[in-house]
């Protein structure tokens, strides 16, 4: 899901990064009123594993592979504003570090994976929290579903910058449901490895998540 | 902070090392989901290089031959990396938010 430099075009990847940036200033701001000591080494934590975890790609298909994308993870457990700031700077550490994804392409990759992945994975945990009953069972299928629906939206993110500016003259309808394809199937272990790490962390330590519902945290 | 807290943040620490260090070496090493639509689709040759040439580009320390021991260690280095730079970034935004001693808001 990385963009290397050169798929999308320039003014394009301009445009998503001015959208990713407002987001990150706007994210910073929210998350500085609720950053305490407890949070800041968590949010570390949170990032070092999100790190480590998109390193290992898993098969999907015949010669395809995919590796969690970590929005949905981060933001139930520390928060959406402050998640959304963690993919921030795996993508960093990763495009300056390790050469993965463009340099001019690092606003489209923080549009896809922190604005659209994290956030807009966030607002469907919360939608989807409405429904689902408030209990650790229900939490984490809320993130599980949340996470998988949150690929399949970054995999639109990036179908519609590569239908407004996107290289070598592919069909963008064909480009935008063989991305919905495959990340649907991406998708599933995001479901999958999402709900077991929270389910995991409300087992242990309920009160560490980030709203923990009353219910979940004293039961 | 409590020892509790802090059993937990070094427990999922040590967790992170281990799959960034251990369990990456048996990732898939197939184009993801977004190559190979780029391969399918014939826009992959778009792709440029990298801007920067770091010495762990692609997950691989340079000048460490072995294939396993290069790729743990990178992964290794950016899981310390990507904790230093996000609890960094997070105090500075922590100090200058935080209204100084004695004023009130």
């Amino acid at each position: 899901m990385h963009i290397p430099d050169g798929f999308i075009n320039v003014p394009t990847s301009v445009g998503f990064g001015a959208a990713s940036a407002g987001s990150l200033w706007f994210s910073l701001r929210r998350a500085a009123d609720y950053l305490d000591d407890r949070r800041i080494p968590l949010a570390g934590l949170v990032a070092a594993f999100v790190f480590a975890a998109q390193m290992v790609n898993f098969p999907v298909a015949a010669g395809t592979s995919g590796h969690l994308l970590g929005g949905v993870l981060a933001a139930v457990l520390v928060g959406p504003w402050l998640g959304s700031i963690v993919i921030t700077v795996v993508l960093i550490v990763q495009a300056f570090v390790f050469s993965d994804g463009g340099l001019s392409a690092l606003g489209l990759n923080v549009f896809n994976m922190a604005v659209v992945g994290a956030l807009g994975g966030y607002l469907i945990y919360s939608l989807l929290g409405r429904v689902l009953p408030s209990t650790r069972t229900g939490l984490t299928v809320a993130a599980g579903v949340a996470a998988g629906t949150s690929v399949v939206l970054a995999a639109l993110a990036f179908s519609l910058e590569y239908a407004i500016g996107g290289a070598g003259g592919a069909s963008a309808g064909t480009v935008a449901a063989a991305m919905v394809g495959v990340h649907l199937l991406i998708g599933i272990g995001e479901g999958l490895i999402t709900g077991l790490v929270v389910g995991a962390v409300l087992s242990a330590r309920p009160d560490l998540v980030y709203r923990t519902p009353l219910a979940v945290a004293h039961g | 902070m409590d020892s509790r807290t802090r059993i937990f943040l070094v427990g999922g620490l040590v967790i992170a090392v281990l799959v960034a260090g251990v369990l990456s070496l048996f990732a898939s090493g197939e184009p993801d989901g977004l190559e190979r639509i780029a391969i399918d689709q014939g826009f992959d040759e778009a792709a440029a290089g990298p801007a920067l040439d770091s010495p762990l580009a692609d997950y691989a320390v340079r000048g460490v031959d072995n294939e396993s021991i290069s790729t743990a260690l990178a992964g290794v280095i950016g899981v310390v990396a990507t904790l230093l730079l996000t609890v960094g970034i997070l105090k500075v935004v922590q100090k200058r938010r935080r209204p100084g001693p004695g004023t009130s808001t």
